[in-house]
This record gives structure tokens, C-alpha cells and sequence, in this order.
């Protein structure tokens, strides 16, 4: 566990040096050398030949890695229409925010996602509400908001395929992302 | 606000191509000519056929035969467009399709027709063209003129009471060729149906494909017929929602570019883009004001959508409705005074009405299941909608006091109507169950009419031009 956390820890930080770049179009250069490359060639091991996007992927693929194995899940779902937090999904938020507390220069992006039963346009305002559901949990368990986007892709990046109620219910989320 | 260091910077294919449009294109020839034996103010002797008019009010009615033969030339001559006789039959044949896809005439020809001569042009064999069984004749002529332009000349006529009902002319550059012939059916529409021209107009839309949970969407513009197709974005980034200004070169759209949704300003002659406000919250469903001087918007505060709206040129938002609920969808009248948006202030979408400024803001729509995407017709007297209920999506109308509901299709999910410019046709999206696969549709206000609009990927979110000038 203390290994892990250490871990943990140093992604956390490259995931912090990262974020400008994430935003950044895929196609622009990586920017020019910094703290994320030393950590990288030293905490991550990563082979020889590795780029420094190599590093940097690999290094905020372990810091979510961290994060998926020590949360229940990285998304709550919701009911038609709505975006009240049950039972369920706070006790997922509880072990996000927990991570989140461990983790203090974590970022995170949280999409909220709709169902395909509603308007395009609706939806985005609803998956907008979902995220901010989450994102207003988080931050009641101590989580600051500076350190949480949000996103709302409405329904136009639905995980499940069908048109039908087991697909719709696995759309109706916000998705807890740590970025790339 | 936080730093955005980079956004906007997809590309936008740019071209040139169409940025001379409107200064580049029509001089009308002729003017309309005197009034004939059937002009509205003169009454047929008696004894003679009653005026040909096509009624399109009832909304069923018989198709009007009419018959459009190949248009002559007075000379054959090449042009970057193709040889003038080549271009006649092309002519002959985009009228004859605008109107059969209007659903209101069967066109004969060009194909199958007697050949006509140029002096022919303005002396039509009556005798000839009533054998046929069409009521009503199409004659033209393509010209290549010495500095390089094309004159396509145009001419309706009555076969039974063989007179002339209009005549126009048109003077373009070779490339516009195709506008001409869409000109020319529009004149033939307005004079026989008494109602706007609409086939000079374009379509913007979203371009989609890929996999159902992971769908590039581009934006694209082609003729309202299919022809001059392009894409506008390279599909790096997520775009949706087009809608055009009323000076038809100016564009409102909403991309994903850099992760941050936002409403963006599009000029299609120059390719230029802007951000149409610089906000750190999303801004989405945007829609001009009649006059292109203001846009109205949704934006997304902390998980609560509300309606603003902003000057077209910058500036800073005003906001329009003040619910804890989900305002979105605004749409203006056509005269600019009045706003409808949905709202589900009520417990679910809802449509509303209110002032431009965002007071008197009252509910318009009853139904059960939820009403969306509501949009003002150009000529003012309807509102079109997306009805949610039974499991589907279905496109309607109702008035804007909410009477006279009229619900026009039944499919999985129609979606998202834009009204043609004479408001007697919408334009929707259809998604396919399962599949999630869209494509375009049109319909006729009466319901009549419904045809698949053509498009080289799958479509959604079609906004239909206004008449191009």
C-alpha cells in the first residue's frame, strides 16, 4: 500500500504538468522538457526508446490506474431524467473523494452523459446537471472545486450501444476522468 | 476565469470558393412582365379556363402537370460551366426536380419531350404541349455571353389559355450556373402557388460517422438539393447545432474544440471563426435574432441552464429567464419581439413564450409527454417542435398561442425541424433505433410530402438557409 501511494504521488504530479498539454490539440509538439520528463525516466521505468509522451502517458496511465483500484467506480448512473445523487452513487463519490483527498494535486474532469430518449440540446444541459451533481458532492466532502471540470457531452458518447432500457441505463452518467 | 491557452484552434477548411456569392451572382434580366389574361386582378372572359393556380392551402391536391422541355441555345459555345446546349438539358432538369420534390406538380421532360427551337423559346406549340396532359409549361434558354457570363432566360406558361404567366432572366458566372435553374423553378413555385420561392437556398448540417459511441461530427454546407456539397470542419472536434443569420454567410455553431463547449461565429466566405462569448461555462443552442444583430444562447452555470442573449457583435450577455430548471432552445419571431424556448420549470419540457427582454414569459404547450427544440416558421404563424412521448420523437406544429397542434411524422426520433424560408417545409434529423445512424428529412407543412434529403455521410441538425439573394 505505502509503495502504491508513492506512486500514486508522482503521477500525481506529472497528471498537474500534464493537464496544460491535454488540452492542447494531439498533434502540437510536447512542450519543452521539465520536471515531467526527469520524474518520468526515474519513478515510472519506462523502457528504453520511450518518448517523453511515452513517459507521460504511462505515468498518468498509473495515477489512474491508482485511482481505479482504489475507487468502486469511477461513474454513479442516474434515474430517467434526472440527476439526484441515491444512495448508491454517494458511496462511489465517498471512495472518489477519498482518493481525491490522498491525492491533493490530482485533477480531475467529470462528464455528464445523458440517454439518447432526450433532445440533443436538452441533454447537454442535463449532462451538464449530472456532472455538477458529482462535482457538488465532491466538493462537499472537502474536495475543491478549482481542482474539478466539468463536461457535459449530453448524448453524444454513449458507452452502451442499444436502444433499449439496460443501454440507457449505463448512459445516464458522470464519469469521474483523470486526464490523459 | 481559468486560462484557456488553447483553445479554438481547429482547423477550418477554408475556400474561396463561395466567398464571391452575392456580389458575383443574379441580375434580374427581365422584370415580370404586364399582367397576363390570369393575373389575380383580372378576370378570365368568360367562356375561358379558370387560372391556373396550384392549391396548396387544402394541403391535398392533385400534383399539377407541367412540362419542361430541354432549353435551347442560341448558339452552342464552351464554357468553364460546359457547352451551352449541354447545360439546357441540365437546366431543364434541376427545375423539373425542384418541383417534383415540392410534391405539388409532376414534371414531365426533359427527357421524352419534343425538342424546342430557339425562336420557339417565346412562341410555344401550344397544341403540342396540351397533348401532353400538362397544364403549364417551362421554357428557357441558355446564352453565353462575351464577358463570360451566362444568361439562363426562364418562361411559365398557361397550356390551356396558352399565355405567359412570367418571364425572368438571369445574368451569372459559370459556376452559379446551378443557382439559375433553382431561380428559375423558384419563379415558376411563387407564380403558381401564390407562396415564397425556397429552392435557392442552402442546407447546413452536421456530418456524422463512426461508431455510435464515438461519432466524428463535421460540419458541412451543400445546395438545398444535394449539389456543391462541402465540409467546413476537419472533424477533430465534436460540432453541433448550425444555424444560419439572415445574411445567409454567417454562421452560429457549437463545437467541442479544446474540451470546452462553446458557441462560436462562423463566416463561410472568409472560413474566420470567433468565440461568441468568453465564458468558463458552456454555451450551447444558438439562434439569430430576424435582424442578425443579436444571438440567443443557453449557457450552463454550475448545473442550471438559462437563456441569454448577446449582441451579435460582442458584448456582454443579458440574461432572459431566471429558473432553477433547464431553459433552453430559444427561438425568435420572425418580427424579433417574442422568444419561444422550452423549459422544464413546469416538471418536464414545456414550451414557452416570452418577450425578447424576457418578461411575460408564459406557457404555450399542454400535451402530454414533452415538448423541444421549438422554432418560429418565417412566416410567423406557426412554431415547429420535437414531440417526446410513446418512446419517440416526432416533429409537429402548433401555432404560437398553442392551438392547432398538428404532429407531421412518426419515426424513432425526429428531431430538431428547420423551417424552409417560405414556411411551407421543415427540415428534421431521423435517428435509426439501435443503430443511432441519422439522416436528413424533409416534410411538407400539411404533413404530405415526406422525402429523405441525400447526403454523402449520415446527417443531423440540418438549418436551412434563407433565400439566397
Amino acid at each position: 500500500m505505502k509503495k502504491s501511494m508513492t506512486i500514486a504521488a508522482l503521477a500525481t504530479a506529472l497528471v498537474l504538468s500534464a493537464g496544460c498539454a491535454k488540452k492542447k490539440p494531439a498533434d502540437l509538439p510536447p512542450p519543452p522538457g521539465g520536471t515531467e520528463t526527469g520524474v518520468g525516466a526515474e519513478g515510472a521505468g519506462t523502457g528504453a526508446g520511450a518518448g517523453r509522451h511515452g513517459r507521460r502517458r504511462s505515468l498518468a496511465g498509473l495515477a489512474r490506474a491508482d485511482f481505479l483500484q482504489n475507487v468502486t467506480a469511477d461513474r454513479v448512473y442516474f434515474a430517467t431524467d434526472s440527476h439526484t445523487l441515491d444512495p448508491e452513487a454517494r458511496a462511489v463519490l465517498d471512495t472518489q473523494a477519498a482518493w481525491l483527498t490522498r491525492n491533493a494535486g490530482a485533477r480531475v474532469t467529470i462528464e455528464g452523459h445523458a440517454d439518447e430518449r432526450g433532445t440533443r440540446e436538452y441533454n447537454l444541459a442535463l449532462g451538464d446537471r449530472r456532472a455538477n451533481a458529482a462535482k457538488n458532492y465532491l466538493s462537499g466532502r472537502g474536495i475543491a472545486e478549482s481542482r474539478m471540470t466539468v463536461i457535459s457531452w449530453g448524448k453524444e458518447r454513449p458507452e452502451a450501444d442499444g436502444s433499449d432500457e439496460s443501454a440507457w441505463a449505463k448512459n445516464r452518467r458522470a464519469v469521474t476522468v483523470l486526464p490523459q | 476565469m481559468r486560462d484557456r491557452p488553447c483553445e479554438r484552434s481547429e482547423a477550418i477548411q477554408r475556400s474561396g470558393r463561395r466567398a464571391s456569392l452575392r456580389t458575383g451572382f443574379i441580375a434580374a434580366l427581365f422584370a415580370m412582365t404586364a399582367p397576363s389574361a390570369l393575373a389575380q386582378n383580372a378576370a378570365p372572359p368568360a367562356g375561358e379556363a379558370p387560372p391556373l393556380e396550384v392549391d396548396i392551402i387544402g394541403g391535398i391536391s392533385a400534383p399539377m402537370p407541367i412540362a419542361i422541355p430541354v432549353m435551347p441555345t442560341p448558339r452552342s459555345a464552351a464554357t468553364p460551366a460546359g457547352e451551352t446546349g449541354a447545360l439546357g438539358r441540365q437546366v431543364a432538369e434541376i427545375v423539373a426536380t425542384d418541383l417534383r420534390n415540392s410534391g405539388l406538380f409532376t414534371p414531365k421532360g426533359p427527357g421524352g419531350l419534343p425538342g424546342v427551337s430557339y425562336p420557339q423559346v417565346t412562341a410555344p406549340d401550344f397544341p403540342t404541349w396540351s397533348g401532353t396532359g400538362a397544364q403549364a409549361l417551362v421554357q428557357g434558354y441558355v446564352q453565353a455571353n462575351g464577358d463570360g457570363t451566362l444568361t439562363v432566360g426562364c418562361y411559365l406558361y398557361d397550356v390551356f389559355a396558352k399565355t405567359e404567366l412570367t418571364r425572368q432572366g438571369f445574368v451569372v458566372q459559370p459556376a452559379f450556373w446551378r443557382r439559375a435553374a433553382h431561380k428559375c423553378a423558384d419563379a415558376v413555385y411563387s407564380r403558381l402557388t401564390g407562396e415564397g420561392a425556397y429552392f435557392d437556398t442552402r442546407i447546413i448540417y452536421v456530418a456524422e460517422a463512426g461508431p455510435k459511441g464515438k461519432r466524428t461530427k463535421r460540419l458541412a454546407i451543400m445546395d438545398w438539393d444535394g449539389a456543391n456539397h462541402r465540409f467546413l470542419t476537419n472533424g477533430q472536434s465534436t460540432v453541433l447545432t448550425p444555424r444560419f443569420a439572415p445574411n445567409q454567410q454567417t454562421v452560429v455553431y457549437m463545437s467541442y474544440v479544446g474540451d470546452q463547449p462553446r458557441v462560436y461565429v462562423y463566416d463561410v466566405g472568409t472560413g474566420r471563426q470567433r468565440l461568441l462569448v468568453n465564458e468558463p461555462h458552456m454555451t450551447f443552442a444558438p439562434r439569430f435574432s430576424p435582424d442578425g444583430q443579436w444571438v440567443v444562447f443557453s449557457m450552463s452555470v454550475g448545473g442550471n441552464t438559462d437563456i441569454y442573449r448577446v449582441p451579435t457583435s460582442g458584448g456582454r450577455p443579458q440574461r432572459l429567464t431566471n429558473t432553477p430548471g433547464i431553459d433552453t432552445g430559444g427561438s425568435y419571431s420572425p418580427d424579433g419581439r417574442q422568444i419561444v424556448f422550452e423549459s422544464d420549470r413546469g416538471g418536464s419540457q414545456q414550451l414557452y413564450v416570452m418577450d425578447a427582454d424576457g418578461s411575460n414569459q408564459r406557457r404555450i404547450s399542454f400535451g402530454g409527454g414533452q415538448y423541444a427544440t421549438p422554432v418560429w416558421s418565417p412566416r410567423g404563424d406557426m412554431i415547429a417542435f420535437t414531440r417526446i412521448g410513446g418512446g419517440g420523437f416526432r416533429i409537429g406544429v402548433m401555432s404560437p398561442s398553442g392551438a392547432g397542434e398538428k404532429i407531421l411524422t412518426e419515426a424513432w426520433q425526429d428531431e430538431g425541424p428547420s423551417w424552409a424560408p417560405n414556411g411551407r417545409a421543415i427540415m428534421f434529423f431521423r435517428t435509426a433505433q439501435g443503430s443511432g445512424k441519422a439522416d436528413l428529412w424533409a416534410v411538407d407543412l400539411t404533413g404530405a410530402n415526406e422525402r429523405r434529403v441525400a447526403t454523402p455521410l449520415d446527417g443531423s441538425d440540418p438549418a436551412w438557409s434563407p433565400l439566397l439573394k
